[in-house]
């Protein structure tokens, strides 16, 4: 099937005024009628939750944490983009546009990507009225950073707590709107399922992670902003919660996932200290604008202390090898660099597995206490989690997973091809193509929830009449059935391996196969063991208690047997695109110097995959990308 | 209203009956000082204060005031932090709490005892320790009042043992008027806990020297 | 400094832990031994590894709440050997590392005990108190859109930095944890003091402290007796200035309500 992603045609810098205003309404009077479920409550969700409820809608929101300001959004360090133009350096809403796009590799419909630039600057509005205190200049005015390589300065940050802030600005207006009561909020609720009655997505399957119990919650739409998959490789810079259970639910129930291989890799990860390690820490890349990147030019010299090592024994990689852009080189490309030189034998530290990120110089040329001030927290971060002195000894990092580009199919309106079920933030697969730029997901998810979905939904409940569809539908107590016969079934196992076990072999065989750098061979060995793990974890695993108690062992579970499943579409994507594009580097398709090949005559679309069953290869459709208003080009950082 | 229901609002209340009385104990001290001069001197002063009537008058009836609403309000905060806390933590580690923060309530009730007994005794004078009697110039003589009192071993040693627990109360209490009057931020805390740790340990020394010279027989022989 | 190229020194740790199957069930400690652990372990790794045990001989895992490991989710919450957090400065549960520790060490693990904050499971106590709190007036009201453009209202960087100082707060709720009286003062002052520093946090700010500060009281947190506890043990270093802000806040809003300029949520119109 050749999908439509529905984008308005015509002059793009008119696309989404005119969108707005074809689009249908609900009437104020009738909106209150409508019950949307929104499940997640990070940028996306709760900017949407707040955003919906104050237009009248009647929300219901679900996280699995314990209050909604603890989504993973809140990691978030670095800084926001926007098309301001405050410094005045040239910047617009075109080439935020133009940036994006490049930076995605072309992968991305590009009409999605210029609401995103346009809308970018209300949100920085948005976000100021509601009391997020932005750094500021001594004047007063709002301060701006480049970031993630980016030629103009138009990052916004908080610190080195941008994504805290902004979502602790959208956890305000939503706890403004469970006060007034527009929306109820349910903590502490996974949902398991996602009901869809007539070929609309009507209500969701979940459980209370207090109690157990498992109810149906029914609506007349559900926003799935569940955040991010690439907790798949087991170890990355997401939250332990983090998992794909919300959207594998919905794809097996029709909702097409697009773009799973293009998953992210971030170069500034502080590297493994060991196998019992469960968790990746980021550190923000601004590091990069005052360090270098390094490792030894002799292997012999990767044991030594990095201090005793002469200027002329160090090998600049990045440097040597992107002479204009050097250590500011896209994540992309940066993490190969490093990966390039530890395969090569000079990685340093534990398993040779790190490279050192040196601001020595930089500290020789502004001082210690300049750097401490740009950088302090992250190099007491540094400290706790290594016991290393950053101003003494060169930062060790590595290259972790940190963000998922593809997610659920969806069109200019962020409905999936199930109608009724939406997809926002790092869910959905909309901007980003195959690679994301710095600072540009927090925009997406405050775009979503701000100042897109309260538009597109009208379009369409005002189709739908509301209540369609009720808890006691005959769907909705099927799938409350199901999902208690699978948690039984996931307790009754009772083998003799854990949870953590198989989840940690999963991500093993994933970031060795699928990981920063792909082959046909690797991808092929890949998808052929996945399914022998799957099978031995309902076979053999361990998960003990009951399903009526606060159980995490059972909350894992469940997130690991979805994993199981998931990471074979991700593989199969990956093996079936037949080029190098953004995140997504097949050995294969390289230049004689090593950069990304991509085919755009043959690959220049987005591949939508839909469930056909648990043991039956996924169907694909795609959806062919124009590129009207920036040129395809190689892409090149030399 | 907020001021008397509120968290907050109670707590100004207890900052600010707190100051009074502080300021009170400040003045008694300076006046109580008039005894190192001799007779002479607390016992002029002791008239003069007299000689104000309804001002005095007015004046014990707002400390009296001020005590209330103080004891009243601290007892009640004391049952509702102790309520809000269950307090059951099998190992708890103080790092910034003092004894004198944290036993606020007790030297406050055994401050309320001592006032009670103070006040029986060199007040109302009905203790049986208690020298009634004018001196030469046909005032009330307090001077003899209180050395003949502070002689007696046990009662210099309850005053002595009062002042200690004044000292504690007020080594916290001092710092914590500002603070929970608001008066404070980051650079002035440090200066207010310095402040109200010396002006304690002035009372502690300042009031306990005429207990403990009268005892030792230097001042009023 | 610690070689990461030497073999690992492990250790062997005893943990007494609070142990609670729900809410209304009554607890109790249980000893347990952490073997293999280095220095390079979080205390949640460690925490991993014992649970791992514990599943592998069909017991109950300890439940402890965790989520971003990293520090900033606000999720994590153990009381290590009588301090929330374990009582290295500015560090959260998550982020605190086993090199803190000596081979042979005992570790008391309690859960956050104050009257708010009832405990779910073991180490898991529920903290929706807090987001009640916020509930009652931790934002502007402002509409989604329809704001003005962001540099209309120059903030000068001294209050900007104030407020950002204040808003750093992850709302973990070590300060009720170790506060002696169980109150939230501490979370509370520093959202209101950082709305308290914004110009867009000015015309809302009487109705916001008399709401939030209800609101503490209706969650059953206790009151403040400037124990400055509460700082001490808060891993991002939130200063009880922030404390005196709110107070100072509060005083302003009955100053200004008794004028009639405003009136005080809650206080009718008498
Ligand atoms: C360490 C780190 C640093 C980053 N730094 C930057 C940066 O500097 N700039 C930038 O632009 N981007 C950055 N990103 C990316 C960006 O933070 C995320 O992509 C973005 O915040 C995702 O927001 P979200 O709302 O889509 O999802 P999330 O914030 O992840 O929220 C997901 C929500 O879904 C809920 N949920 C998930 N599954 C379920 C379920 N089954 N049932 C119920 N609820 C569920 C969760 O409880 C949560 O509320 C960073 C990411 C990481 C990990
Ligand atoms: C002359 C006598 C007293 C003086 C000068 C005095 C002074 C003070 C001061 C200055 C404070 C600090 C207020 C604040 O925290 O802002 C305080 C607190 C307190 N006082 Fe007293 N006090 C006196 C007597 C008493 C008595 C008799 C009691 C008996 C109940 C008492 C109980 C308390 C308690 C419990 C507190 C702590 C409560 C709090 O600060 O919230 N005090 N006192
Ligand atoms: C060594 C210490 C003290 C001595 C010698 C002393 C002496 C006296 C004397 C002589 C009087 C009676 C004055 C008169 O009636 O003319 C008096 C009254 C009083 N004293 Fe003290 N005092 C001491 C400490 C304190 C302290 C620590 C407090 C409070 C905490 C206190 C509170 C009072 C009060 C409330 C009165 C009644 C004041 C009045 O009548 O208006 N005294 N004291
Ligand atoms: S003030 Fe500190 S201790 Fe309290 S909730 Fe906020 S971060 Fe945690
Ligand atoms: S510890 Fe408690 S008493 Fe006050 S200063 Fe902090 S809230
Ligand atoms: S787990 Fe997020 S702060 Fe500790």
């Amino acid at each position: 099937m050749i999908l439509d992603g529905k984008a308005p045609n015509g002059p793009i810098e008119s696309t989404w005024d005119r969108h707005r205003f074809e689009m249908k309404l609900v009437n104020p009077s009738n909106k209150r009628k409508y019950k949307i479920l929104v499940v997640g409550t990070g940028l996306a969700g709760a900017s949407a939750a707040a955003s919906l409820g104050e237009l009248g809608y009647n929300v219901e929101a679900f996280c699995y944490q314990d209050s909604p300001r603890r989504a993973h959004s809140i990691a978030a360090q670095g800084g926001i983009n926007a098309a301001k133009n405050y410094p005045n350096d040239g910047d617009s809403i075109f080439r935020l546009f133009y940036d994006t796009i490049k930076g995605g590799d072309f992968r991305a419909r590009e009409a999605d990507v210029w609401r995103l630039a346009q809308v970018s600057n209300n949100i920085i509005d948005q976000c100021v009225a509601q009391g997020v205190p932005f750094a500021r200049d001594y004047a007063g005015y709002l301060d701006n950073r480049s970031f993630g390589g980016a030629q103009v300065s138009r990052t916004f940050f908080a610190r080195g707590q941008t994504g805290q802030q902004l979502l602790l600005g959208a956890y305000s207006a939503l706890s403004r709107q469970i006060k007034i009561g527009t929306v109820r909020m349910f903590p502490r609720t996974e949902m398991l399922d996602l009901v869809v009655a007539d070929g609309e997505a009507k209500a969701i399957t979940v459980r209370d992670l207090v109690t157990g119990e498992i109810r149906v919650h029914a609506g007349d739409a559900v926003l799935l902003c569940t955040g991010g998959y690439v907790n798949v490789f087991y170890l990355s810079t997401n939250a332990m919660g983090c998992s794909v259970t919300a959207l594998w639910k919905a794809h097996r129930k029709g909702a097409f996932f697009a773009n799973p291989c293009y998953t992210q890799i971030h170069p500034t990860c502080i590297p493994q200290a060991g196998e019992y390690q469960s968790k990746l820490t980021l550190m923000s890349e601004s590091l990069r604008n005052d360090g270098r990147c390094w490792v030894p030019k002799r292997k012999e010299d990767c044991r030594k202390t990095p201090n005793s090592i002469p200027e002329e024994d160090r090998d600049y990689y990045l440097e040597r090898k992107y002479p204009s852009f050097g250590n500011l080189a896209p994540r992309d490309i940066a993490s190969r660099a490093a990966k390039e030189q530890c395969d090569d034998g000079r990685g340093v530290g534990p398993g040779g597995r790190g490279v050192y990120l040196d601001l020595k110089d930089s500290i020789a040329r502004l001082g210690e206490q300049v750097i401490r001030e740009r950088y302090g927290n992250l190099f007491e971060m540094y400290e706790r989690i290594t016991d290393e002195n950053g101003y003494k000894v060169p930062m060790r990092i590595y290259p972790a997973p940190h963000y998922a580009m593809g997610g659920l199919w969806v069109d200019y309106d962020l409905m999936s091809n199930l109608p009724g079920l939406f997809v926002l933030g790092e869910a959905n697969f909309s901007v980003h193509g195959a690679n994301r730029l710095g600072a540009s997901a927090l925009m997406q998810g405050l775009a979503d929830g701000y100042f897109v979905i309260p538009y597109t939904i009208a379009n369409y409940l005002a189709r739908t009449r509301p209540g369609k569809v009720s808890a006691d539908h005959a769907e909705c107590r099927k799938s409350v059935e199901e999902v208690k016969g699978y948690t039984r079934k996931l307790l009754s196992v009772n083998g003799n391996r854990t949870v953590t076990e198989f989840m940690r072999e999963l991500g093993h065989l994933m970031w060795n196969h699928c990981g920063m750098a792909r082959s046909k061979e690797s991808l092929s060995e890949a998808i052929a063991r996945i399914p022998a793990i799957r099978e031995e974890f309902w076979q053999n695993v361990k998960v003990g208690g009951t399903g009526e108690e606060f159980n995490q062992q059972l909350e894992n579970a469940g997130r690991t047997a979805d994993f199981l499943e998931f990471s074979e579409l991700l593989c199969r994507d990956a093996l079936d695109r037949n080029e190098s594009c953004g995140g997504h580097f097949r050995v294969e398709y390289q230049y004689p110097d090593g950069e990304a090949k991509r085919d755009d005559e043959n690959y220049c679309y987005v591949a939508a995959w839909e469930w056909k069953g648990i043991d039956k290869p996924p169907e694909l459709h795609k959806e062919p990308l124009k590129f009207e208003n920036v040129h395809l080009a190689v892409r090149s950082y030399k | 209203m907020q001021l008397l229901s509120s968290a907050i609002g109670r707590k100004v209340v207890m900052a600010a009956t707190g100051l009074f009385m502080l300021l009170f104990v400040i003045v008694h001290l300076l006046g109580n000082s008039t005894i190192f001069a001799g007779p002479n001197a607390i016992n002029a002063y002791a008239e003069k204060l007299q000689s104000l009537g309804p001002f005095v008058w007015a004046f014990r009836l707002f400390l009296l005031f001020m005590l209330f609403f103080h004891v009243i309000y601290g007892i009640l905060l004391t049952l509702e932090n102790a309520a809000a806390n269950p307090g059951k933590y099998a190992v708890k580690k103080m790092l910034k709490a003092t004894f004198a923060s944290e036993t606020m309530i007790w030297t406050g009730l055994l401050l309320l005892a001592f006032i009670v007994y103070h006040l029986l005794q060199f007040t109302v004078r009905v203790t049986p320790d208690v020298v009634l009697g004018n001196d030469a110039k046909g005032r009330f003589d307090v001077y003899t009042m209180v050395a003949g009192s502070l002689k007696i071993a046990p009662i210099a040693m309850v005053y002595v043992a009062a002042m200690v627990t004044l000292f504690l109360h007020l080594s916290h209490g001092i710092q914590s008027i500002f603070q929970s009057a608001g008066l404070s931020n980051d650079k002035a805390l440090p200066q207010y806990t310095v402040i109200g740790k010396l002006l304690a340990v002035i009372f502690l020394v300042g009031y306990s020297a005429i207990p403990v010279l009268i005892l030792a027989g230097i001042l009023a022989k | 400094m610690s070689d990461h190229t030497s073999e690992h020194r492990t250790m062997t740790l005893k943990l007494i832990v609070w142990r609670q199957k729900g809410q209304n069930e009554p607890g109790r400690f249980e000893t347990y031994v952490a073997r293999n652990i280095t220095e390079h372990h979080s205390f949640l790794e460690m925490l991993d590894v014992v649970n791992e045990e514990l599943i592998r001989e069909g017991k109950d895992p300890i439940a402890f709440d965790h989520d971003c490991r990293e520090g900033i989710c606000g999720m994590c919450s153990t009381v290590v050997n009588g301090v929330p957090h374990g009582g290295q400065e500015r560090t959260t549960v998550c982020q605190l590392h086993m090199r803190k520790f000596k081979d042979g060490d005992t570790i008391y693990l309690e859960p956050w005990r104050a009257r708010a904050f009832p405990i779910l499971k073991d180490l898991v106590v529920d903290r929706g108190a807090l987001d009640k709190i916020i509930q009652a007036g931790g934002y502007t009201s402002c509409h989604t859109g329809g704001v003005p453009d962001a540099n209309s209202t120059p903030v000068s960087k001294a209050e900007s930095d104030y407020a950002m100082d204040a808003a750093e707060c992850i709302g973990c709720g070590a300060c009720v944890a170790a506060c002696p009286n169980g109150a939230a003062m501490l979370f509370t002052g520093a959202k209101i003091s950082q709305f308290a520093a914004l110009p867009q946090g000015q015309v809302e700010a009487p109705e916001r402290v008399a709401g939030m500060v209800n609101a503490m009281q209706e969650c059953g947190f206790g009151n403040c007796t400037n124990h400055y506890e509460c700082q001490a043990a808060c891993p991002k270093g939130i200063h009880v200035k922030f404390i005196a802000r709110m107070n100072r806040e509060f005083l302003k809003a009955l100053f200004r309500a008794k004028s009639g300029s405003h009136t005080f949520i809650g206080e009718g119109q008498d």
